[in-house]
């Protein structure tokens, strides 16, 4: 309806006509309260006009009206944080199986790491129909990750990862920009996101001539770093094992429950000793300044295809959303 | 004529004493206002000079009037200057300053000394601000966020930092001028429930200075130190968290919205009341929406935060708490509007600003309402939407508050009339100028345009132009209210004590008032706007 009237983004992907929605709701409620209220003060101002010899009448107030327009209107704003709620919890919610994109924001580019293995900058190819989660850090400063055709923003901090998720419905190159600004060339850290047709796509990986997946180029890191000294895969080792870790709970060492997500492994990888998993010392180096923000990405995505379980596999092009998961506690 | 019968040389505040240290050493909190009227209008000027700047720029979509870095310094001293230095002072240190005493039935502040001392304290600011503009300026937003503050901008940032800090205490001591006052210094008779609006608007007001400035005044300090001597608060790098500092800064920025729109709440209700020659409709209510704002404030700041990386769930209760603050501002609203109901009404001036004021804070107040829903917000924050949003609240409605209730009191402050003519033309260039400049912000936003771009994609012009088109209207519009006023203070027509028979104690002494407010303490007997007891005046539109 609205894809050739200029005034109005385009719709790219599932999230953006939910959001369109409420807007155009919230639109139709302001223009009726705007007009409602405007006609009555123009009303009464031609209306009560001042006229010699007509004196105006004193009106203590009405606590009937008083309410009425404090609990009417409270009602329909109960109605709006609700609807608002329900699209940012899907907003904020990625489908288990999501296709997993690494992103790495810094002054004044993004970097962006799929994990068949392709790495762009400032550009991100997607196919239509698939789930897309993003897995984002900066380098420096914050940055946000906004894609106005999908309706989604999520600011990228330095230290931790945040999340973002969209699925594409439309083929088309869509603005990608950094809505938090950042320094001197905030308004240059723009790019584009490309979405092709699957077979399209595929065309698109197979001819970039990668090195492998992102996963594997964990794994070859994994071994640089001598990380298998410790992290063995049988329970002869000094660290504990990382098979199967990924978004499982893990008990540490002062009696805390913590589940093993990216910020977790990337945290334990930076900084070791923050949370030591029960029956271990604290022996790891600090990788802390070692390691670069890409590089952390690949042993993540290394650590998560060690757990037998749709989202973490590496390479995995399923098309489809909603894989099975084995347990989650 | 009734001010044929006033004195041109009566005594006054005014030209009791002459010679600039009467003016800089007095403790009269009229002249005090005075003060502050001189230096918050050159700082708007400033910041309004930033504005043109910044919308020029954005004529093309090309970078190409000035350099990234310059126009990045533009928008945050364009930012700072304007919120700092002239919307926190504007109605609170100007016109609550003058119209305090004045409406209570005091001799002045209970504290006079401390409200030159707090003047002061925005000149020692004004001037660090002032020399951290020419030597470099400052490029971190007016929202300093970090660690891009503390550890990745080149510029002045601790100087702007220092400024700020300052400057807060002159909000923070006229706060606490302000409470005390209202607590201890009522005349006789003035009973809470006989005060004016716009003094209940302004205790409210002043709460958040007294409990929110404190804590801008250690986020501030706790960046400079970061900064300066390498502490890790803030900066993750350094063990810090960057998103400590935004629930910091949010704690007193979001209250800080209502610093603003509080006071001009509080001209709303005194003048409409006067120009409808009407009791307020729903008098209770109105004043305890005051405190339910200032109250219910403080609790919303992180829906500046819905994108930054907060758990879902805060989101979610910040999201619900944001709408109960905005029920209280739709309680005003519809007040003044039933308070025009058999109202009696006339189109002055103030009036003008009045309607201005309530068409531009419900387009502000309902737009609120789309950022509040979490869904939405996600897409339109850090966008040109909510630029649009917040000048709606804080141009739409503070500077139009405050522009009419200039008008409105000029009478008393200067003794002489402004020209009504050139006033209503003013106010419908304000009016129109605004719509112009940000109206297109709105659809701007929804298209994604982000904030602080330098440059943008080509699509984003047209909106752009005709946003740049207004603003050159609106500040035209600026200018002329202080040309006539300039004028009026020597060739205006001589205002009689109460021009407008507004009810109010200031309207009961002389025009402009002697020095201790009133010649003998007045006693009030009867209710606040008691129109049905006073005359209108046979001529409301004094025109040149």
């Amino acid at each position: 309806m609205f894809d050739n009237f200029p005034l109005w983004p385009v719709r790219a992907s599932t999230n953006a006509g939910n959001v369109d929605a409420l807007y155009i709701f919230l639109v139709a409620l302001s223009a009726f309260m705007c007009l409602a209220i405007f006609t009555m003060i123009l009303v009464f101002a031609t209306k009560y006009r001042r006229r010699r010899g007509i004196e105006a009448e004193q009106i203590e107030g009405s606590s009937a009206l008083e309410i009425t327009w404090s609990i009417i209107p409270l009602g329909i704003f109960m109605v709006i944080f609700l609807w608002g709620a329900v699209i940012y919890f899907h907003e904020r919610t990625p489908p288990r199986g999501a296709a997993e994109v690494y992103v790495v924001g810094k002054q004044w580019m993004w970097k962006l790491q799929h994990e068949e293995g392709p790495r762009e900058i400032n550009e991100l190819h997607v196919p239509v129909g698939r789930d897309v989660k993003l897995i984002m850090t900066s380098q420096d400063v914050i940055h946000s990750f906004y894609v106005p055709a999908f309706r989604i923003k999520q600011d990228v901090l330095p230290g931790r990862y945040t999340t973002a998720w969209f699925r594409a419905t439309r083929p088309g190159v869509y603005h990608l920009f950094c809505s938090q600004y950042c320094g001197t060339m905030h308004s240059g850290m723009i790019g584009q996101v490309v979405v092709m047709e699957p077979a399209q796509y595929q065309a698109w990986l197979s001819g970039g001539g990668t090195t492998g997946s992102l996963a594997a180029s964990g794994e070859s890191l994994f071994q640089q770093l001598g990380c298998p000294t410790c992290h063995r895969s049988d329970t002869q080792g000094r660290g504990p094992i990382l098979t199967g870790i990924f978004d499982k709970p893990v008990q540490l060492e002062d009696g805390r429950t913590v589940i093993a997500d990216e910020n977790y492994i990337r945290e334990s990888i930076l900084s070791p000793s923050a949370k030591i998993v029960s029956g271990f010392k604290p022996i790891m180096p600090v990788f802390q300044g070692l390691v670069g923000e890409e590089q952390l990405s690949a042993l993540v995505a290394y650590i998560k295809s060690l757990s037998p379980t749709p989202s973490g596999a590496a390479g995995k092009t399923s098309l489809t959303p909603g894989g099975t998961r084995s347990q989650n506690p | 004529m009734a001010t044929a019968a006033i004195s041109a040389e009566r005594e006054n505040y005014l030209n009791q004493e002459y010679g600039i240290r009467s003016w800089l050493l007095t403790t009269d909190h009229k002249r005090i206002a005075l003060l502050y009227l001189a230096s918050i209008t050159f700082f708007f000027f400033i910041g309004g000079f930033f504005a043109l700047l910044i919308r020029l720029e954005l004529l093309t979509p090309a970078g190409d009037l000035v350099q990234a870095d310059t126009y990045n310094k533009l928008f945050s001293m364009h930012g700072q200057v304007m919120i700092f230095f002239f919307l926190i002072p504007s109605i609170p240190a100007v016109l609550g300053n003058f119209l305090v005493p004045l409406m209570i039935g005091a001799k002045d502040l209970a504290f006079p000394r401390i409200n030159l001392l707090s003047w002061y304290l925005y000149i020692i600011a004004g001037t660090i601000y002032l020399h951290c503009i020419v030597t470099g300026g400052v490029d971190t937003g007016w929202t300093f966020y970090t660690p891009f503050s503390t550890a990745f901008s080149n510029t002045k940032v601790i100087e702007a930092g220092v400024s700020i800090f300052i400057v807060g205490f002159s909000s923070i001591l006229t706060g606490l001028n302000f409470v005390v006052t209202i607590h201890r210094m009522r005349a006789p008779g003035m009973t809470w429930s006989r005060l004016p609006l716009f003094i209940w608007a302004h205790y409210a007001t002043s709460i958040i200075q007294l409990l929110g400035t404190p804590v801008l005044a250690i986020t501030l300090l706790l960046v400079v130190f970061e900064r300066a001597f390498n502490l890790g608060i803030f900066d993750p790098t350094r063990g810090g968290d960057p998103l400590l500092f935004q629930h910091l800064f949010w704690f007193y920025s979001h209250p800080a919205v209502y610093i603003m729109i509080l006071p001009a709440m509080a001209v709303e209700s005194e003048v409409v009341a006067c120009f409808a020659r009407k009791r307020i409709f729903g008098y209770n209510f109105v004043a305890m929406s005051s405190i339910a704002i200032a109250v219910f404030g403080f609790l919303v700041w992180a829906h500046h935060m819905f994108v930054a990386g907060i758990s879902l769930y805060s989101a979610l209760v910040f999201s619900i708490l944001s709408y109960l603050v905005a029920v209280p501002s739709a309680i005003k609203v519809f007040n003044w509007t039933a308070t025009m109901y058999k109202g009696s009404i006339s189109f002055t001036t103030p009036m003008l600003y009045a309607f201005g004021f309530i068409g531009l804070f419900t387009m502000g107040g309902l737009t609120g309402l789309f950022l509040a829903a979490l869904g939405i917000d996600v897409h339109v924050h850090d966008t040109y939407f909510v630029i649009a949003h917040f000048h709606y609240i804080m141009v739409g409605g503070a500077v139009m508050g405050y522009l009419g209730g200039l008008h409105f009191w000029w009478p008393k402050i200067s003794g002489r009339m402004y020209p009504e003519g050139w006033g209503r033309l003013a106010a419908l260039l304000v009016f129109a100028g605004f719509n112009l400049t940000f109206f297109p912000q709105f659809i701007l936003g929804y298209m994604g345009m982000p904030r602080r771009y330098w440059q943008y994609p080509p699509e984003f012009q047209v909106l752009n132009v005709l946003s740049t088109a207004g603003s050159t209207i609106l500040a035209i519009g600026y200018v002329l209210p202080m040309v006539y006023f300039l004028w009026s203070m020597r060739y205006g027509k001589i205002a009689s004590d109460n021009p407008w028979g507004a009810a109010g104690l200031e309207w009961k002494t002389s025009s402009p008032p002697p020095t201790f407010n009133f010649d003998e303490e007045p006693e009030v007997t009867w209710e606040a706007y008691n129109y049905e007891q006073i005359s209108a005046p046979a001529e409301v539109n004094v025109e040149r």
